[in-house]
């Protein structure tokens, strides 16, 4: 009787903290959305930004946070494909491979305001490239890169091996093989990594602050020349990124209407990454279906 | 005689033919090596990465003690943080950081470990088809987001709750304690479900409640990838740097109690760094706190490390 009570005790109490979770991130959700939805409009999505206060639109750091998104992914997919390749294939058994996958490791717990500094020390105090789209997007990369490495392997290793033997035994290179072969099959799994990845990156700001600067300068929408110093384009220019704005707005709180303003922002930024995560797994599945030809 | 020249002549060139394809690489060879070429300098910007950071990190981090000869323990035990007048105590900040750490974790762990033991023993169901994607929205939240929350919400809250202006650890802790909570919970669902099956069957074949099972059996054989989930939520706690700052008040003093303005070493990081001239001691000495950063980052590291190793060994004997 006595064991059968603290079981129900038990049991009730662990319904009871799953339902303060639900509850936590309903009101979390809730929240965002009540509070910031009725303060976004097309006006608010494309307009320009005061420069002093930080009140007004987002259009600029709507379009920064895409931009910063597209040049990481550029630069950091090619690398940690080749390094997931590098640890699912050609990595021995040794201890020259376990001191990669702890320094991968290290790279993934370091907090992100460090690797930030490290971006900061090295583009903007040591080259003097200054707060730009660049100096972000390889700060970023550097925080993407252990975790999309990892994924990639792990998607990798997880084809089966008789696959791998089936290619080696028509007489094709390991490279041929990984390419061809494993790669199309590892491919929904590698996908619904860097989308998931996507997301965290679109949310990222204190990687930020000192590389890719807190300011948006104003930009010709109209001048699409890269080399321009007020196209969009340029790499050169700092570019304030939604979640940096959100945290500038509520840090200098010199904007009368902070609290909306980063509501608005938030929900925004909440909304993306919400679309982020199904796009993940709507694609993943997707090609799933297309690459095994199962329903 | 002429025949026989020729033959020679033929098997010469055949044997050749052949020396070209046995001693000489193929194609498929070829492509191996610019593939491994590839990949190999693929994983070497990785470790160059990684090797600079501590690199960097660290000759900037001694910089406070080797070219401005603060003592290390002075830096370490000082309560006074006043860059700019020469007194650089980070003790405010070390205690802030650990504060809010420990104060997170040990709230998340009970949510944590109910969540996860709901999702793998009681509702296994409701567990992956609603709970699941529950945890991952809550990883996805961005910490500004957070930060903008506890900013809103919470630290009002505390205001009306127990005056003052309502930043402070309390308020760090909170915001904290649901961030970390995904990480914690996520991790120990794995360990859990890790656990033999064979356990769980034979604990429950002599008689025990499904609770006994659970605390006495699961709970205790999962052990150390518990540890391991609440040390990555501390190591995440530990580094957070905006949401935090945006929560704590940002005040580098001793902190006194859980509701007035403290500091963490990250609050002051973000807050300090561009308003600091390179070179000089006040830059010196938060390069210094990015240095505690990271050397805890490395130990939290290896802690892991020590405990996944532990609890291989328990469960070979």
């Amino acid at each position: 009787m006595n064991a059968k009570r603290t079981d129900f005790i038990a049991t009730v109490v662990i319904d009871l903290i799953v339902a303060s979770v639900v509850g936590i991130l309903f009101f979390l959700l809730a929240y965002i959305l009540t509070a910031g939805l009725p303060h976004v409009s097309w006006s608010f999505l494309t307009g320009a930004t005061d420069a002093f206060s930080g009140a007004g639109g987002i259009g600029v750091q709507l379009f920064n946070s895409f931009y910063l998104l597209l040049l990481t992914m550029l630069i950091s997919v090619p690398i940690s494909l080749g390094a997931g390749i590098y640890l699912a294939e050609y990595a021995k058994d040794n201890w020259r491979t376990s001191l990669i996958r702890s320094a991968i490791e290290v790279l993934s717990s370091l907090p992100s305001v460090v690797v930030g500094l490290f971006g900061f020390l090295l583009f903007v105090v040591k080259f003097k490239i200054g707060f730009s789209v660049i100096s972000g997007s390889i700060a970023l990369t550097f925080f993407n890169l252990p975790l999309l490495t990892r994924n990639i392997e792990e998607s990798l290793s997880a084809v089966s091996r008789s696959q791998r033997e089936a290619g080696l035994s028509l007489g094709l290179s390991k490279w041929k093989t990984e390419l061809g072969i494993i790669l199309p099959v590892a491919l929904p799994g590698i996908v619904t990594g860097i989308v998931l990845s996507a997301g965290r990156v679109f949310g990222e700001a204190a990687a930020l602050i000192y590389t890719a600067g807190q300011s948006a300068p104003v930009t010709n929408f109209a001048d699409w020349n890269p080399m321009d110093p007020a196209s969009p384009l340029n790499p050169f220019r700092p570019a304030e990124t939604l979640a940096v704005h959100i945290w500038k707005v509520n840090t200098e709180g010199l904007a009368s209407n902070a609290a909306a303003l980063s509501a608005a922002a938030s929900a925004v930024l909440i909304i993306a990454v919400l679309l982020f995560n199904l796009g993940a797994r709507l694609l993943g599945n997707y090609l799933y279906r297309r690459v095994t030809a199962s329903k | 005689m002429e025949q026989t020249n020729s033959q020679l002549k033929n098997q010469d060139t055949q044997s050749h033919e052949w020396d070209t394809r046995l001693h000489h690489a193929t194609k498929a060879t070829h492509e191996d090596w610019i593939g491994r070429g590839i990949s190999y300098f693929c994983i070497g910007i990785i470790i160059l990465v990684v090797a600079s950071m501590l690199w960097f990190i660290t000759s900037k981090g001694i910089a406070t003690f080797t070219q401005n000869h603060v003592s290390l323990w002075k830096f370490l035990s000082g309560t006074n943080w006043a860059p700019d007048q020469g007194k650089i105590g980070a003790l405010p900040m070390i205690l802030g950081s650990f504060a809010v750490t420990f104060a997170a974790a040990i709230v998340a762990t009970p949510f944590a470990l109910g969540t996860a033991i709901f999702m793998t023993e009681i509702s296994p169901n409701r567990g992956r088809k609603f709970l699941q994607p529950v945890i991952e929205l809550l990883v996805g939240i961005p910490s500004v987001v957070y930060g903008f929350i506890g900013l809103a919400v919470v630290v009002p809250f505390m205001r009306h709750l127990v005056g003052g202006s309502g930043f402070g650890i309390i308020s760090a802790t909170f915001v904290l304690f649901v961030m970390v909570l995904p990480t914690i919970t996520s991790m120990t669902v794995d360990s859990l479900r890790a656990v033999p099956r064979f356990y769980k069957e034979a604990s429950l074949a002599l008689g025990a409640t499904r609770w006994q099972t659970v605390s006495r059996v699961i709970l205790r054989s999962a052990t150390s990838g518990i540890l391991t989930a609440i040390i990555f939520g501390m190591a995440r706690a530990f580094g957070e740097a905006l949401a935090v700052q945006m929560v704590i008040g940002n005040a580098a003093i001793m902190p006194k109690n859980l509701i007035s303005p403290a500091s963490t070493l990250t609050s002051q990081l973000t807050t300090g760094i561009g308003d600091t001239i390179d070179g000089t001691l006040p830059n010196n000495a938060l390069w210094s706190l990015a240095l505690i950063l990271l050397l805890m980052s490395l130990f939290f590291n290896a802690l892991v490390r020590f405990i996944a190793k532990r609890g291989q060994l328990k469960h070979e004997r």
